[in-house]
């Protein structure tokens, strides 16, 4: 398993090289919006992958309320975690894409806002896991995983259900796609989606060496009770 | 339409925050190396 972390490493970083390159030089020049819309090869994949990534945190958290598992609560925290940071890049790219497209960095539609709600539960599930010291909290913040990802197909079908302004799905949503837009697409979803179980792994390498930290405190503090206390 | 600086930005800023967070990741991986290293000496010393 040592071994297995650098080798995957290596091979990301390739696939995420080649996807960079696919994205901004292979992939063919869209005829109305130019070169903008290549943010798409990167807003579109993180959106997918967060989304992913709020499932994992779903199912984590319903396993851990049945079974009190601690490697799900771990899996749950850093599955939301890394989910929060590629919801913060779908955020921040759909402006930067919307100011020449649309005109505007920001409008209440229904997508963007529920993106933000979503993203908004999930910063939330994650200051109750850093700031509550209740022996309660992993039993909460599941419950509030529950809730979150009930916004996630409310987020992806928002596009179908209200009249917006957000593109329609890319996939299954009865748009068509030129083939190599979709090879390039797939291309940099492939890469995200690695690195993306790549950080996870390593987060969760950390989470579980934290626990173990936190338990040799509170059993030094409790063989030596008259020592040094943090 | 000239979307070219829009364009770096947004590749720019989705690199920034995922090398922000990796770098939360290290910091804390240093730490808690730190508080590894006082145990392992704390353990020593009982």
């Amino acid at each position: 398993m040592k071994r297995a972390f650098p080798i995957l490493g290596v091979l990301t970083a390739i696939l995420l090289s080649y996807a960079l390159y696919e994205a901004l030089v292979g992939a063919p020049t869209e005829q109305t919006m130019g070169e903008v819309q290549r943010i798409f090869y990167y807003h579109v994949p993180s959106a997918w992958t967060a989304f992913i990534l709020f499932f994992v945190n779903f199912g984590a958290s319903v396993y851990y309320l049945i079974k009190r598992c601690a490697a799900a609560d771990i899996v749950a925290l850093v599955s939301a975690e890394v989910g929060v940071v590629f919801c913060t890049v779908v955020l921040v790219t759909g402006p930067i894409w919307a100011r020449p497209v649309w005109g505007i960095w920001w409008t209440w539609d229904m997508r963007l806002t529920s993106t933000l709600v979503l993203w908004l539960i999930y910063v939330s599930y994650l200051f109750l896991r850093r700031f509550s010291s209740s022996g309660q909290t992993p039993i909460l913040a599941a419950a509030l995983s529950v809730l979150g990802a009930l916004c996630v197909p409310f987020v992806y079908l928002s596009i179908r259900f209200f009249r917006t302004q957000h593109p329609q799905p890319v996939i299954g949503g009865g748009g068509s796609i030129d083939p190599r837009m979709l090879h390039v697409l797939l291309i940099n979803w492939l890469a995200f989606s690695c690195f993306a179980f790549l950080v996870c792994w390593s987060r969760y390498r950390l989470e579980n060496l934290q626990r173990d930290v936190d338990q040799a405190h509170a059993l030094e503090s409790l063989l030596d009770p008259g020592g040094s206390m943090r | 339409m000239s979307g070219n600086p829009y364009l770096f930005a947004a590749y720019a800023v989705t690199w920034i925050i995922h090398i922000a967070y990796l770098g939360t990741i290290v910091r804390r991986y240093a730490r808690l190396q730190r508080e590894i290293e006082e145990l392992k000496k704390a353990g020593g010393r009982s």
